[in-house]
């Protein structure tokens, strides 16, 4: 009884304490260095509040008669390169995502390759995306399709390849023992366990691209940004106000259209 | 035998009408979109013929410049790691105020409001509007990117925290406590864990956008990506880009094994 009474509770053991402690540590080491070494100047800093209050000046009131004009068009383009950018990513995503699945392929050399394509499309941002294929492609909405694709691929095959992965095996032991092809087990014992995750996917991922292709624009990608950088350049700053609001309005407007949709379907 | 099972049964698998009609729908839109972009696929076999030759210029890669580079790549951690330092201290409070479960509705509202708006924008049109107000430099890139965090970390926080079980709340409450204590004692040890999973998230994420935010002027190495590109000088873009890729392969292992030690 006195024993027990002596007994030390605790959540953590020592090590896990000290590896916590060194997180943390580690992080505000890193943090005072970056402070004392990036290169702020504070002049900039005081003279903050007179600029904003400058540029909301300059901004109101906003130019809605350039709307029909010269926003319109551009945004439409602009939710039809995330749209079929987001249908490329799936067309070249679901073949990488199989690869990298390692309850189907069953080689680690292809699934580690299909890592590291997905590793690559996710590390590269997608405005670096956007000038890698608009220097291939020229500019325009050919080169932000492609890009919008190619970064989405990462996101969508791996999500898709997880999904695979956490497939219950007993459908696809059943098929296998009937002497079903490979294909027919694909279709299905696997793809009806996943699709579910694979189309939630595909919504979550085609809100993100609405917001990427609003801005892949300003390098020359097509869409409502290359209008943002035009008016930015001429310091037409009533017309930016407009513009970003009805990114603000489109966003939010996809936003609420996936949520719905997420609540019939899933 | 066989005839007659499938005259019993029908085909071992119905056909889906209804999932073959939404797949022609995508070919048509596919179609449609293509066509209203002016996406054909004559300019997709040039854009390859100029991707080929684009590639071979990149080849070999030049670190020559490695000084530069490096003073880039160390500006960009900077700037990710205050930024997120910052951006994870604001939205604790932010996330907190935002919980409906927590806080009355009027004050509840304008949070949720200033959530929306920071993740609406992309980073970069923040980055844009920050480099007007405070000068080209990295400080643009760090105001850009504790406002990203905030819209990330606080929606999810938000979440987190309305899904939290609200009986240690009602035992602290019925036994007086103040509201700093139910906060401390009831609402954080629920859903802390699941804070230091988002934070080291978008540090991750902080860390992707500030190589970015230097191509509108806000610091960091993409304003050296941005000018390699404008000079057709691809063979350092090349070494830019493979540091890039190689400073988040390593920013995803730390992360890894941080959540490894948080677990």
């Amino acid at each position: 009884m006195s024993q027990a009474a002596s007994y030390k509770w605790e959540r953590f053991t020592f090590s896990e304490r000290l590896a916590r402690f060194a997180v943390f540590l580690g992080f505000a080491i890193a943090l005072s260095l970056s402070m004392r070494s990036v290169q702020i100047i504070p002049e900039f800093l005081y003279d903050a509040p007179t600029q904003v209050a400058d540029l909301f000046k300059r901004m109101w009131p906003m130019d809605f008669a350039y709307y029909p004009e010269g926003i319109h068009h551009a945004m439409m383009e602009t939710l039809h390169i995330a749209t079929l950018g987001t249908l490329l990513a799936i067309v070249m995503a679901i073949p990488i995502g199989v690869l990298g699945a390692n309850n189907i392929v069953h080689f680690p050399l292809l699934n580690w390759f299909s890592k590291l394509i997905l590793v690559s499309s996710r590390s590269v941002n997608s405005l670096v995306w956007a000038l890698l294929f608009v220097a291939v492609f020229g500019p325009g909405p050919l080169a932000g399709t492609v890009c919008i694709g190619f970064r989405s691929i990462g996101f969508v095959g791996k999500l898709f390849a997880e999904a695979l992965e956490e497939v219950d095996p007993g459908p696809i032991e059943a098929l296998t023992a009937s002497g079903a092809p490979w294909f027919s087990i694909f279709l299905k014992g696997y793809w009806p366990q996943a699709a579910p995750a694979f189309w939630g996917v595909f919504l979550f991922r085609w809100d993100i691209n609405v917001r990427e292709s609003a801005v892949i624009g300003l390098v020359g990608a097509g869409g409502i940004g290359m209008v943002l950088d035009t008016a930015l350049n001429l310091f037409f700053w009533n017309r930016v106000s407009v513009i970003l609001l009805s990114i603000f309005v489109v966003v939010i407007l996809a936003e609420l259209l996936v949520t719905a949709i997420r609540k019939r379907i899933i | 035998m066989t005839a007659d099972t499938a005259k019993n049964f029908g085909p071992a698998f119905k056909t889906n009408w209804w999932a073959r009609a939404g797949w022609l729908a995508g070919f048509l839109y596919a179609a449609y979109a293509a066509n209203y972009l002016d996406v054909s696929w004559a300019r997709f076999l040039q854009g390859l013929g100029n991707g080929a030759a684009f590639l071979a210029e990149m080849v070999p890669p030049n670190f020559s410049r490695w000084e530069l580079l490096a003073a880039n790549l160390i500006e960009t951690v900077e700037i990710a790691i205050i930024a997120s330092a910052f951006g994870i201290l604001f939205s604790l409070p932010v996330g907190l105020l935002a919980a409906r479960n927590l806080m009355p509705s009027w004050i509840t509202w304008p949070f949720r409001a200033f959530i929306a708006l920071c993740r609406s924008f992309h980073p970069v049109i923040f980055a844009i509007l920050f480099v007007k107000a405070v000068g080209f430099g990295p400080l643009a890139g760090i105001l850009t990117l504790i406002f990203a965090s905030i819209g990330f970390i606080g929606k999810l926080f938000t979440e987190a925290i309305e899904e939290i079980s609200l009986k240690p709340l009602e035992a602290l409450r019925a036994a007086g406590a103040p509201f700093m204590s139910v906060i401390i004692y009831a609402v954080l040890p629920q859903v802390l864990n699941r804070f230091i999973g988002f934070s080291s998230y978008q540090l991750d994420a902080n860390l992707r956008n500030s190589t970015m935010v230097g191509i509108v002027g806000a610091g960091g190495i993409g304003g050296t990506l941005f000018a390699a590109f404008q000079r057709f000088d691809y063979d350092f873009l090349a070494a830019i880009l493979i540091s890039i890729i190689a400073l988040v392969m390593l920013s995803e292992f730390i992360s890894t094994r941080i959540k490894r030690v948080f677990q």
